[in-house]
Parts: C-alpha cells; sequence; structure tokens
C-alpha cells in the first residue's frame, strides 16, 4: 500500500541527468536539422517549403494530440489519465513553440499552395468560388486562431495544474474540467479546419468530408505512441519507477490499439466511398497516390500503419510489457510520419515519389528542436499531480 | 492412495484476503485443479487461478478469420460466379465492395464465438454442481468466501488435502460430496 504523501513526486536528480543528455541530444540533432534545413531554404525554396509542411504537420499532431488526451482525461478521469497527465501538460505548453514555427508556412503559401496565385484563379471558375475562403489573408487568421486557440486552452489547463499542485484545492479540478469539454469541441473544429487549410487545399479542387476525421484520429494516434514512449522512458527511473505498474501501460495500450482501428476505419471510409463514387472531382486524389511509386508507400501503411500493430497490439502480454509496448509506440510513430507524407507530399510535389534529402533535414530539425524543449518542459513540474482526487487509486491501479 | 468417491475438499474463508493467501498457499504446494467462489470479483485471485488464460482469445481469432474468408468468398462467388454483373465498369472481383460485409462477418462470427465458447469452456449449461451439497457453500453469494480442491487433482489426498486446508486459517474445512 502506498499512500500519496510518501512520495516525493518530484523529477529525481537521476532522472534529471538523463533528461538533459538526451534534451543535448535531441537539441544537437535539431540545431544541424535547422543549419541543413537554412541551407535546403535558400537552394531550393520550392522543396523546403514542401518539407517543412510535412515535418511541421507530423509534429504539431503530437502537441495538439497531447493536448486532446489532457482534456479526455479531464473529463472521463481514470488511473491512466493521471500517470500521463504531466507529460501531456508538458507536450501542451509546446504549442506556442510551434505558433512560431508556423510563420516559415506563412511565407512559403505562394509556393505551396495554387489558390494562393491570382493568374491561376482567374483562369479557375472553380477556385473563383473558392475566393472567399481560400486567399491569403484569411487563411493567416485562421490559422492565428487554431494556433492560438490552442495554446491558450493549454495555458489555462497549465496553470491551472500548477495551482492543484500547490493549493490542493478541488476549484482548480473543477475548472479544469469545465474547460475541457468546450475545449475539446474547439479542438475537433480546429484539427478539421487545420486539415483543410494546410492539407486538403494543396489540391483545391479536391474535397473529402472524412479527411479532418483522418487528422483527429492521426494526432490522437502520434501523441498516444509518444505518451507511451516518454512513459516507459521514465519509469527506469524514480520517481515514475515505483509508481507506474503494467496496468496502467496496459491501459493506455488499449486505447493505442483502439486508434490503430479507428485510423484503419476512417482511411478505409474514405477510400471506399470515393473509390464506389469514382467522380472526376475526387478520385485524382487517389490515382495520384496509387501510381508513380506512390502505391508503395500506401501499401506501406495498410501493412505498418494497420495489420502489423493490430495483430501485435491484440496480445495481452504485450501490451504489458513496457520494453515491447514502446517498441511498438515507436515503430507507430515511423508510420505516423510516412502517413503525413503520404497525404501531403503527392499533392506539394505533384509528381512521382522522390523523397529529397531535405524532407529528413526538416522532420530532424523541426522534431529535434520540439523534443529539446519538450523535455526542459516535462522536468519543470513534479512528473504526477499530487493533489489530484484521483492520485490515490491511481497509485492503487493494478498493485491490490 | 485415498481416492475418491468425493468431488473435493473445500474450505470457508471470512475474508478476501485470507481467501487470496489461501489461494497463493495452495497454489505454491502445486495444487492446480483449484477454484475459488467469491461473492463479487477479486481481481487478484483471476490472476493466482491463471483464469487470464484460456483459450477463448484462440477460439475467437480463428471464428473471427473464418468469418472473414466466407463472408468474402460468399461475394465472390455470387458476383463473380453465380451472378456477374458489370457495375460502373469496375472489375467482377472488386475487393473493396466486399469490405464492408468481410468485416461485418468477421465481428458476427468472433461474437458468436465469444458468447458459444465462454458458455462452452465453463462447461454451461450445469443444471447440477456438487459444490452446493456443502451446506454452508450458499453464504458464498452473500458474505463468504470458499476455495475448492478438486479430487482429480493429481497431489489430491482425502486426508492430507484436507488437513492442509486446515492449517490456512480457515473458518471450516469440508469433504464435497459428489
Amino acid at each position: 500500500m502506498m499512500t500519496a504523501r510518501s512520495l516525493d513526486f518530484s523529477v529525481s536528480s537521476e532522472l534529471r541527468d538523463r533528461l538533459r543528455q538526451l534534451r543535448i541530444r535531441a537539441g544537437g540533432i535539431g540545431l544541424l536539422g535547422l543549419i541543413a534545413m537554412i541551407i535546403g531554404a535558400v537552394a531550393s525554396p520550392d522543396q523546403f517549403f514542401r518539407s517543412y509542411l510535412w515535418s511541421y504537420i507530423f509534429v504539431f499532431g503530437i502537441s495538439a494530440g497531447c493536448l486532446a488526451w489532457l482534456m479526455i482525461q479531464h473529463l472521463t478521469g481514470g488511473a491512466w489519465g493521471v500517470v500521463i497527465r504531466r507529460p501531456a501538460e508538458a507536450a501542451t505548453r509546446t504549442l506556442p513553440l510551434l505558433a512560431l514555427l508556423f510563420v516559415p508556412i506563412a511565407f512559403g503559401v505562394p509556393s505551396l499552395y495554387q489558390w494562393a496565385h491570382p493568374n491561376i484563379v482567374a483562369a479557375d471558375e472553380i477556385l473563383q468560388h473558392k475566393r472567399v475562403f481560400l486567399n491569403l489573408q484569411f487563411f493567416l487568421v485562421r490559422a492565428a486562431i487554431y494556433l492560438g486557440g490552442l495554446s491558450l486552452l493549454g495555458w489555462f489547463l497549465n496553470r491551472w495544474s500548477a495551482a492543484q499542485d500547490r493549493q490542493g484545492c478541488t476549484t482548480a479540478h473543477r475548472m479544469m474540467s469545465r474547460l475541457s469539454a468546450p475545449g475539446l469541441i474547439f479542438w475537433g473544429f480546429a484539427v478539421t479546419f487545420i486539415s483543410i487549410d494546410w492539407v486538403m487545399s494543396l489540391d483545391p479542387h479536391w474535397f473529402s468530408t472524412m479527411f479532418g476525421l483522418l487528422f483527429v484520429v492521426g494526432q490522437g494516434l502520434s501523441s498516444l505512441a509518444f505518451l507511451i514512449a516518454v512513459l516507459v522512458m521514465l519509469s527506469h527511473s524514480r520517481p515514475m519507477s515505483e509508481i507506474l505498474t503494467p496496468r496502467h501501460l496496459h491501459d493506455i495500450g488499449k486505447l493505442l490499439l483502439a486508434n490503430v482501428m479507428i485510423w484503419a476505419y476512417f482511411s478505409f471510409s474514405q477510400f471506399l466511398v470515393i473509390w464506389a463514387g469514382n467522380l472526376p472531382a475526387e478520385i485524382p486524389w487517389y490515382q495520384e497516390r496509387l501510381r508513380d511509386g506512390w502505391q508503395y508507400v500506401g501499401l506501406l501503411l495498410v501493412l505498418g500503419h494497420f495489420v502489423l500493430p493490430f495483430a501485435l497490439l491484440l496480445s495481452r502480454d504485450l501490451k504489458r510489457n513496457f520494453k515491447l509496448l514502446a517498441g511498438i509506440a515507436v515503430f507507430i510513430q515511423c508510420m505516423r510520419a510516412v502517413d503525413v507524407y503520404w497525404l501531403v507530399a503527392p499533392d506539394a510535389a505533384k509528381g512521382p515519389l522522390a523523397v529529397s534529402w531535405l524532407d529528413f533535414a526538416t522532420l530532424l530539425g523541426l522534431g529535434g528542436i520540439w523534443l529539446a524543449y519538450f523535455l526542459m518542459q516535462l522536468e519543470k513540474r513534479p512528473l504526477m499531480p499530487q493533489n489530484d482526487i484521483e492520485l490515490a487509486e491511481a497509485l492503487e491501479h493494478g498493485r491490490r | 492412495m485415498n481416492k475418491p468417491g468425493i468431488y473435493g475438499v473445500m474450505a470457508e474463508f471470512d475474508s478476501p484476503t485470507a481467501l487470496v493467501n489461501a489461494t497463493r498457499a495452495v497454489y505454491s504446494h502445486g495444487y492446480k485443479k483449484v477454484d475459488a467462489y467469491t461473492p463479487f470479483p477479486i481481481e487478484e485471485l483471476s490472476d493466482i487461478l491463471h483464469l487470464h488464460e484460456n483459450k477463448l482469445p484462440l477460439i475467437v481469432t480463428l471464428a473471427g478469420i473464418a468469418g472473414g474468408i466466407s463472408g468474402y468468398l460468399l461475394q465472390y462467388y455470387i458476383t463473380v460466379i453465380y451472378f456477374p454483373l458489370n457495375i460502373g465498369g469496375r472489375p467482377l472481383h472488386s475487393w473493396p465492395s466486399y469490405m464492408i460485409v468481410t468485416f461485418e462477418l468477421t465481428i458476427l462470427f468472433g461474437c458468436l464465438a465469444t458468447f458459444l465458447g465462454m458458455l462452452a469452456l465453463c462447461g454451461l449449461p450445469m443444471p447440477y454442481h456438487p459444490v452446493f451439497n456443502v451446506p454452508r457453500f450458499e453464504t458464498a453469494s452473500r458474505d463468504r468466501f470458499f476455495l475448492c480442491i478438486e479430487a482429480t487433482d493429481p497431489l489430491f489426498d482425502r486426508l492430507t488435502t484436507y488437513g492442509f486446508l486446515q492449517t490456512l486459517q480457515a473458518q471450516e474445512v469440508s469433504e464435497v460430496a459428489h
């Protein structure tokens, strides 16, 4: 039996050293990527913007997804929510950094999107009708609303969570769950419109009503995989080594399996409807992605993003094994990057599959900087919400 | 050898903790044919009795695969062999359109196998069970906890098993008649 009072949840000095090492490594890789990115931006700006957009959407998905899980666990409660709360909160504190990192995309709009070219729009009646929505000013205003809104949600939740740590009042708990319900609705709309603005409008003629949900579940999946990897990394040293039980990981592993299945369900639903309709307005999107080498990326996604993780995650023992579950989480994260690439790159590049060195440079640059910033945020606060009303239950979970 | 005209030996406990400790002791002693009876589920007991390790997941997986395959073949037979029909110029063997029924039949077979497999593995329906021959057993659905070592266990011996259970702080130990 453990009591909340007997435990110190703050980052131990051993863990602090490990986090610092990781942070230096991540920051170093990020810096190298950043230098490569700048060279690439000067040498071939068009390719740079395409690669940057892909990497940005992938990294952004982890942070925004963590915000969603944070709000979900404030609404549902449960032991799994208490253990992921601090890593998820640290990830939401990176949202202002991501808002800053959006600036290159704002500059890249003319290079990335056809609808930003007056001469193309002038020759295209459909784009003229879409100009009310797809124009540079409104695009930037919307981006500011998404990024600002999500950052603000994260800021409030972090602030009240810190107040709860200090005072242990139940007011903070109530405020966090009160904000989370409308917050999740805002998140759902923001992610849907983000998918339309930043990705779907790469092909301004194409539309799919399923597209937003693909991003909703994609963000949920990449953030969950990320949180599992972080938890397993933390489980090696105090304080989390004394807190986490296989039962916690088992619960989160089940959510991971559910998300893998929802991803497959949404992805196939979109494909089936467009394939069955076979309309000239919709089908080119898939035609582009099923030829010139892109079909192999699609096949990789079917096998690596669904079949393999699905079959493995069915096992109860695997979900209770820290190392194996973390391995699968990292693998799913890689597949998430491939999935975002498959959604973004064919339209951005308009041609056969050709992976550029800049794709890797932007991913390492953005990912490294983001990860270093995340680790810096993570060690700032105790790793468990020490006055949460569900803390005792979470500590007992899987121990009786 | 004192092998038996009885079903087993049963011990009665007054708390879940006593039952869990006793079950652990019985298991570490080498008994395998053991079952516990409690008024409410005790998670830890399932772990000690290895109740999580059963054949049901395998049965469900196989039934699900069989359901998926039969769903696919059913549609293949109808659309390609029995009643070929040109729909929008698509090939007769258009796998994307088969997926929904294939998926649904996977789920249907899996669910039926879960339900029927669970009944079969538990040996249900079972109109008669010897444990009810113990007069106090009816309290198992109220506030008492029971542990039964069955006579089919290779280690079972009418006297020594009886004596062993008495050492485990049981309220009462009794033989279970067939």
